[in-house]
């Protein structure tokens, strides 16, 4: 990296990437080279800057100058203004809401003060298609460092005391899973990487694995190596093809370097890394499922014990851990357990990423240590809630996990609190809701996910979750009645403890974290037939209020289906029987004519 | 379904593709992959050789092809739309920029219109949630769409592929 005088990092991740740039990168390397200026001045792709809300992201070193929201027509300016006038262009730089003050580095930013970047830590800093600046950034020293200084014991030792707990969802210690596969006496074993990332509004693993590869492998070679594994397998999702290529590539630069192969460093430890697709079901992310997939089989659960550090992979000892959990791994080992310990809470240690969306101002990735608030994150990370509405409620652990209202907000986020709220850590999504979603509706989307995703192997799973899904449908259309609360409360029990595996056992989580946080909602739906939140379709019309109505014609030229009727400058009319419930009108109506009965 | 005859080539396609992997029961994913890949569907037929090829029962083909959501027994149109239906973008209104989708075509999720040119379907989360609502029409990502949004979208693709974006300034 010594060579250049200035780098320009531009956003290559999946976000940032959707909204070209690519194009922002090949001008910006084009100008570049029009001003004979290419051999002084780097343009290169990162990973995941994380503040997803301004995208695409420039980033220019060494002053650090933080571009947001840039276009391919910017790239003009940016060369010509910043890099050879050396002023910084003021419209593209970040303007903080409450002072409309400009800010040019992101370390300033609300969005980034509070965050601590373990896992993240080269997301956005390095090119991930570039061992040696992962190498230049402490990359593989951690590897170094346990081949050469250090026992398997010890280096399993290590993560114990770090108090590292995994990554994605079920909070169990990652030292002691290498340590009990350790002790598992086999011929061969097996180091497995879940990047089967499926929590719909998490994408964490996928934006490790393109932001920064190398730390995937590192750390996979560093758990064969304790459990006397020579054998890494990634199973990722064949829907993220920008991450299997960036581990392709990463994976042929460590073997050409001789971090990965025959006798890793000059020593006798042999280690290989392969991949295997997922072809997109939930379940696999439950770690037996994930080994018949391997298989070639159908991602069905079998019942644990016995568990896969016994028998898994091929019926060999096997030990899962996840993206998240991996990128820790590095960093632990070269700075301490001490170190580690000392960040997040008692009994979760370090850090968390989440992946923070729906209504709320800043969207992204984030890392927070554990204990952070949710009202940290919602508020100074997030930026509050989108349109100056009223937060309602924070979803957390995807379809396994609750919806926390405003009285939770100041719950530290860890393992242990959050399962004691009623929701739970998951792999990490997080999505912000608002006064117009409708917690009913919500625990139905959820439902439908389960239902799709449920393997059919056990009956309570199959069934169960179908029977709850229609009780919420039934509820939704208006067509509710109140002992279907019940209903649904002993049928999720009833689920909850007789599914074979963790998705069934989790399931009706949404559905008994909603009745309890949002009863009023539920007896709404069911005794008055009305949905407050203005949701649900069947139990609402859109009313013009005569009154208030101009005549501006606005929802009559914007109606998808012609519903609305009416002359200009008088009120206007919506025909109910055309009526599609869209909603448009009253997004449009600029006098608030439109009503919701 | 009505019975479809493969080429010959075709054929030829789907065994070479099996070999690579070894003719490997264990490798079953692998190839359906590769296959889909290739063909763009997994027919009955195409499963059958696939059984051959590996040695394995069409019914334990036929079982894992239709567990995973990724691998489709019919043909996708030619210009695919998915829409994200994560958390993230049913919050903010996926469900109604799928319905104007569906309304506008006139068909269902996993259908594809008369004429081969769209087909509807639903993914769980691109991870571009700072855009969501979410679109894919092919490879093409289009972001905060809206359901007003539809119409233009779809009428991009209805006369040919819409002009690359090659704009360099």
């Amino acid at each position: 990296m010594a060579d250049y005088n200035m780098h320009l990092l531009v956003c290559g991740g999946t976000g940032c990437k959707a909204s070209q740039s690519e194009l922002i990168k090949m001008n910006l390397k084009n100008q570049l080279t029009e001003l004979g200026l290419e051999e002084d001045i780097q343009v290169i792709h990162t990973g995941c800057f994380g503040f997803c809300e301004k995208g695409p992201i420039v980033k220019i070193q060494p002053d650090n100058t933080f571009y947001v929201s840039v276009t391919p027509e910017d790239t003009k300016e940016i060369i010509e203004e910043h890099i050879v006038k050396g002023r910084k262009v003021e419209r593209l730089l970040y303007k903080d809401p409450s002072t409309k003050t400009s800010i040019i580095e992101s370390k300033n930013m609300d969005f980034y003060k509070k965050q601590v970047r373990i896992a993240l830590r080269n997301c956005g800093f390095i090119n991930p298609d570039n061992i040696e600046e992962y190498v230049a950034n402490d990359g593989y020293e951690a590897l170094a460092k346990c081949l050469g200084e250090m026992t398997p014991e010890e280096t399993t030792k290590l993560i114990i005391d770090s108090g590292l707990r995994g990554r994605g969802g079920g909070g169990f210690p990652t030292g002691l899973k290498w340590d009990i596969t350790r002790k598992v006496e086999g011929d061969q074993k097996y180091v497995v990487c879940n990047a089967d990332e499926g929590d719909p509004g998490a994408f964490m693993d996928r934006s490790i694995l393109e932001g920064d590869p190398h730390t995937v492998i590192e750390a996979m070679a560093i758990c064969g190596y304790c459990i006397g594994a020579d054998k890494g397998l990634v199973y990722i999702r064949a829907e993220y093809p920008l991450a299997i290529e960036r581990l392709k590539t990463a994976i042929g630069q460590a073997q050409e370097y001789g971090l990965l192969g025959e006798g890793i460093l000059g020593t006798d430890f042999n280690f290989d890394i392969e991949l295997r697709y997922g072809a997109g079901a939930f379940v696999c992310g439950e770690e037996t499922a994930l080994i018949h997939s391997m298989e070639g089989l159908r991602g069905e659960p079998t019942f644990k014990p016995p568990f896969p550090s016994v028998s898994g992979y091929l019926g060999k000892p096997t030990n899962v851990n996840n993206v998240e959990t991996f990128a820790n791994i590095p960093p632990i080992i070269n700075k301490g357990a001490e170190w580690f310990g000392s960040i997040g809470t008692e009994n979760s240690k370090g850090t968390k990423v989440f992946a923070l969306a729906g209504k709320i101002n800043n969207v992204g990735l984030i890392e927070v240590p554990m204990g952070t608030t949710l009202r940290e994150v919602v508020y100074d990370i997030g930026g509050g809630i989108k349109d100056g509405k009223e937060f309602k409620a924070v979803q957390t652990g995807g379809p396994s996990g609750g919806c926390l209202t405003k009285d939770f907000l100041d719950t530290p986020i860890e393992y242990d609190s959050l399962i004691a709220a009623g929701s739970m850590m998951g792999s990490g999504g997080m999505i912000v809701m608002d006064e117009d979603d409708c917690m009913v509706a919500i625990a139905k989307f959820y439902l439908e996910f389960t239902l799709d995703e449920s393997c059919g192997k056990c009956t309570p799973c199959r069934i169960g979750n179908k029977r709850l899904y229609e009780i919420l449908d039934k509820i939704t259309e208006g067509k509710g009645e109140p002992e279907d609360l019940d209903r649904l409360r002993a049928l999720s029990d009833v689920v909850k403890d007789t599914s074979l595996c963790g998705l069934g056992q989790s399931s009706p989580n949404p559905i008994l974290s909603t009745i309890e946080n949002f009863f009023g909602e539920y007896e709404s739906h069911v005794t008055i037939q009305k949905c407050p939140a203005g949701q649900c379709k069947s139990l609402l019309q859109y009313i013009i209020e005569d009154e208030k109505c101009t005549g501006c014609t606005l929802c009559f030229r914007h109606c998808p289906v012609g519903a609305i009727s009416g002359e200009k400058r008088s009120p206007h009319f919506i025909d109910q029987s055309l009526c599609i419930k869209c909603g448009v009108c009253y997004q449009k109506c600029k006098f608030d004519a439109i009503k919701i009965a | 379904m009505p019975k479809i005859k493969l080429a010959e080539k075709t054929i030829e396609v789907i065994r070479e593709i099996c070999a690579k992997f070894n003719n490997e029961e264990g490798e079953l994913i692998n190839v359906l992959h590769g296959v889909q890949d290739q063909l763009g569907y997994l027919p009955a037929e195409v499963q059958e050789v696939i059984a051959n090829e590996l040695n394995m029962s069409v019914a334990k083909v036929y079982g894992v092809v239709t567990f995973y959501s990724f691998f489709s027994m019919i043909p996708q149109g030619e210009h695919p739309i998915s829409i994200c239906m994560g958390t993230a973008c049913y919050v903010r209104g996926s469900e109604q920029v799928l319905t104007e989708f569906k309304r506008q075509l006139k068909i269902e999720v996993g259908q594809t219109t008369a004429d081969g040119r769209f087909s509807i379907n639903c993914l769980r989360c691109v991870g571009a949630c700072g855009l969501a609502p979410v679109v894919l029409v092919g490879d093409r990502v289009y972001g905060r769409v809206s359901p007003q949004q539809v119409n233009k979208i779809i009428s991009e693709y209805q006369e040919g592929c819409p002009a690359e974006e090659t704009k360099t300034v």
